[in-house]
């Protein structure tokens, strides 16, 4: 390697895809391929793709590594680590001139491949027969064969496995080991000198940043792709004195919580565009109720079943949109772990402080990719609590105020009733059709959005990124920020991110698009929704670059796209 | 007798049967509150309906819900603050039809909490429509020709489901109402009490219920088979004897027992959360 100028760059940059049928551990072996990368000092991005199903198919990630920060993957393989013949079939076209092959030639014939292609062939179903290990450990195999083939030495991948496998680990390492002799030294992948980073997906940003913004109960039913933040919260729930509860369906566990909100509990949800639709009913009630609720909206392709593991940005409008009614709503979209640990806090603090739903738009992409997580970059959030009764005059939950928040008191207040409805109310709770009670409560509802969107001008809610003195940008939300970002650097752009979606910050994104003469607008839907919703505030962006096939853009893909589109 | 009134207009119709429901609870709270029971300790949960205007008409803590949607938010309540003593009043509309999934999954789990059902067997708010419990034929707004579904039997189905506590009153019979609601609030686990609460404008089967009710003499509720004899006596559709009491009562680990979790301090979060972060490096 030393010398090897192209070997040079690779190092810096390295893209290792492995595939096989699900049910392989395709997943795990990403994942610890991704932990012995990051004992090296790299940076990671996991990209996973797989089908909605248990057994079979074909599943396939991505194990990105840079010296820098990345949040995003390229569409080539410089390592392809094949446990059948599809992932060869499906993935031989992305292999760059020098990549090096690693397969088992009992199940994957190789053919069509340049001359400057390494290829190293294990007999891993051989080797899993003689030593009777089951099918799965094929991945221990391919890895160990990965990490000779890329100079990472036996003690690292072997600290590694004792750390991530809690059963069977002997034989995982013995298995482990055949591969790794069985192949040959390609190159030495040069250790990085800088600290090393968490690694962490979306979910697990969300549900550390919910609990360290005080929340006390999350529930869930589960739906790809927010499923995985009730199992991590579940997990952890004991450590952390939490209440995880799986609900009979979408519409009780939004009732629940906000039965839980009325007890005073910093309560959270989870679901997908499906899951959402069964809680429009309670996302109003939470809004006339003035109980606070935070809803995880993780996006997937619709419209219904569409595509569930796979992603898409086609909720935001139904998120803007969603129950009946008018009232105010917080929509936030965090664009990489960072931010989905920082929004969870403020999308909670928020909530509480006024008294609304916040709704946390992310994606299959955001999380279930995995980051290198850095701390460091995120702003510091004191969890804040509503504004409490007074104990002055006998309470009323819906108190006439000038910013419209009635202060709280929870049950059990002696000599004090604390009612909630979802009719139209007066300041005590009791229902009312009043033509006047009814204008001045609608009005105080509607009054605290004021208030929000002042609050939100302490917050940065639009980022810029890249050339910020460009005259063309790019304008992207929610996941898409990593691969904006990388491409803009490319080609010297600047990209406008807008973290707050609701109440819309139209004077930080003006003065973001101040002195832009072009602006693109990237987005995962087919009707560029977020450009539709600045039409709404007399903004707009003069070209879209759309995808809306569940995958992600590759860098590769969207510079490609962009310098179409700057012509 | 303690004053529960609040300023709210009773808006039921004359001779409604919901009174009877009312008059009921206000006395149980009240001698409850009597005996010790904190009244900042009760909430009531309604759905929507004419049954659900309860929640106006009796000062303590309330919830008035959607549609449907009684034992979700109750079930909220019981887990946050298990102390609170909950009774969800719910229509035979929201509890027996929209709201079903969240009636069997209350009584699954054996939510302590008291379910009180006004089962006047036709839609009073919406003017007059089948429900679950109508009788085969019932001829509604929506059903002019008469229904062609057989109705449930809700005691059989929350038998089956795990309640631990079954009892059905009407509202003509206020003195057994009382004792029947005063026993289920005071069972530990999920109580059920089926009123066949009379709706004097589209459904009035004063009548036909004083013809047929009689009280439950010599019955052992702790015997499941012979409460399940005496739910099937009567099936909701065809003329049988129709009993009233206590049919179920069941002793069994509840809920929210399962559920302590508090939460922790700031600092102590954080100093877990970084412990987390370090071990995912």
């Amino acid at each position: 390697m030393p010398g090897d100028g192209d070997n040079h760059n690779k190092m810096k940059d390295l893209s290792i895809l492995i595939g096989g049928k699900a049910g392989f551990g395709i997943d795990r072996a990403s994942l610890i391929i991704a932990n012995i990368l990051n004992q090296l000092g790299y940076r990671l991005y996991v990209y996973r793709d797989y089908p909605s199903l248990i057994r079979g198919g074909h599943t396939f990630s991505i194990i990105r590594a840079s010296d820098r920060k990345i949040a995003s993957h390229k569409n080539k393989a410089d390592i392809l680590l094949a446990l059948n013949q599809d992932t060869f079939n499906l993935h031989k076209d992305k292999l760059t001139p020098d990549a090096i092959v690693i397969y088992d030639p009992d199940s994957a014939k190789i053919y069509d491949l340049s001359a400057s292609v390494r290829l190293i062939a294990i007999p891993i179903s051989k080797i899993l027969k003689e030593n009777n290990a089951p099918e799965i450990m094929s991945n221990s195999c391919i890895t160990g064969a990965f990490c000779k083939a890329a100079g990472i030495s036996w003690e690292i991948l072997d600290k590694e496995f004792r750390e991530d496998f809690s059963k069977e680990t002997d034989l995982n390492l013995k298995i482990a080991r055949h591969g790794y002799d069985g192949a040959t030294e390609i190159y030495k992948i040069t250790p990085l000198d800088q600290p090393k980073l968490p690694l962490l997906n979306g979910n697990e940003a969300v549900g550390l940043g919910l609990i360290k913004g005080g929340l006390k109960t999350y529930l869930a039913y589960p739906m790809t792709p927010t499923s995985p933040i009730l199992h991590y919260l579940a997990k952890l729930a004991a450590d952390f004195s939490l209440k995880v509860i799986h609900p009979e369906s979408e519409i009780s566990v939004i009732l629940m919580a906000l039965g839980a909100a009325y007890c005073g509990e910093r309560v959270a949800v989870g679901t997908s565009g499906g899951g959402f639709c069964l809680m429009t009913e309670g996302l109003s009630f939470s809004a006339m109720a003035e109980l606070p609720v935070v809803i995880i909206l993780g996006q997937r392709p619709g419209p219904s079943t569409g595509l569930p593991t796979y992603s898409s940005q086609t909720e935001l409008h139904f998120a803007l949109n969603a129950s009946q009614g008018e009232f105010p709503r917080l929509i936030v979209a965090p664009g990489d772990p960072e931010e989905a640990y920082y929004l969870s806090q403020v999308a909670l603090n928020i909530a509480w402080k006024y008294q609304v739903p916040s709704i946390i738009l992310t994606d299959k992409n955001l999380g279930e990719e995995t980051y290198s997580f850095d701390v460091k970059a995120v702003p510091d959030v004191r969890e804040e609590g509503p504004a409490l009764w007074d104990r002055k005059s006998p309470y009323k939950r819906y108190l006439y105020t000038k910013n419209g928040v009635s202060p709280l008191a929870f049950v059990p207040e002696k000599d004090n009733v604390i009612k909630i409805n979802s009719y139209e109310h007066d300041e005590t709770g009791l229902t009312t059709e009043d033509p006047g009670e009814t204008n001045k409560m609608q009005e105080k509802r509607l009054r605290k959005e004021k208030y929000i969107a002042e609050e939100l001008k302490r917050y940065e809610t639009v980022k810029i990124y890249g050339n910020k003195n460009s005259d063309t940008a790019i304008i992207c939300w929610g996941s898409n920020k990593g691969v904006c970002v990388e491409a803009a650097e490319k080609l010297n752009l600047k990209v406008i991110q807008p973290l707050f979606l609701s109440p819309f910050p139209t004077l930080q994104l003006k003065n973001a698009m101040k002195g832009i003469k072009k602006l693109i607008a990237v987005e995962s839907n087919a009707t560029a929704q977020l450009v539709k919703l600045m039409n709404l505030y007399g903004l707009g962006a003069d070209k879209t670059i759309l995808k809306y096939n569940g995958r992600p853009f590759s860098v590769d893909e969207l510079e490609a796209r962009l310098r179409e589109a700057l012509k | 007798m303690k004053n529960l009134n609040t300023t709210a207009i009773n808006t039921w119709c004359p001779g409604c049967g919901n009174f009877a429901i009312l008059n009921a609870m206000k006395t149980v709270l009240s001698s409850l509150s009597d005996e010790g029971l904190p009244l900042e300790n009760v909430v009531i949960v309604s759905g929507i309906g004419c049954h659900a205007k309860i929640v106006d008409y009796i000062n303590v803590n309330s919830f008035y819900s959607l549609h449907g949607r009684v034992f979700p938010p109750a079930t909220g309540i019981k887990i946050a603050k298990p102390q609170m003593k909950v009774i969800g009043h719910a229509g035979d509309g929201d509890a027996y039809g929209e709201g079903l999934e969240h009636l069997i999954f209350a009584a699954k789990r054996n939510v302590n909490m008291t379910a009180i059902i006004h089962n006047n067997r036709v839609y009073g708010l919406t003017t007059g429509q089948y429900t679950p419990t109508s009788p085969l034929g019932f001829k509604g707004r929506s059903t002019p020709s008469g229904t062609k579904e057989m109705p449930i039997n809700p005691l059989e189905l929350m038998l089956a489901s795990g309640a631990t506590f079954l009892a059905r009153g009407t509202s003509h019979g206020l003195e057994l109402l009382k004792k029947i609601f005063r026993e289920a609030i005071l069972h530990k686990g999920f109580s059920l009490v089926d009123v066949l609460q009379v709706c004097v404008t589209y459904y009035n089967m004063y009548e036909y219920y004083d013809k047929r009710v009689y009280e439950l003499k010599d019955h052992n509720p702790a015997d499941r088979d012979q409460a399940e004899r005496k739910i099937r006596e009567w099936d909701y559709n065809k003329d049988a004897p129709i009993a009233l009491g206590v049919f179920y009562k069941k002793d069994a680990p509840t809920f929210e027992e399962n559920f302590s979790g508090a939460g922790l301090s700031e600092a102590e979060r954080q100093r877990k959360i970084e412990k987390i972060m370090e071990e995912a490096v």
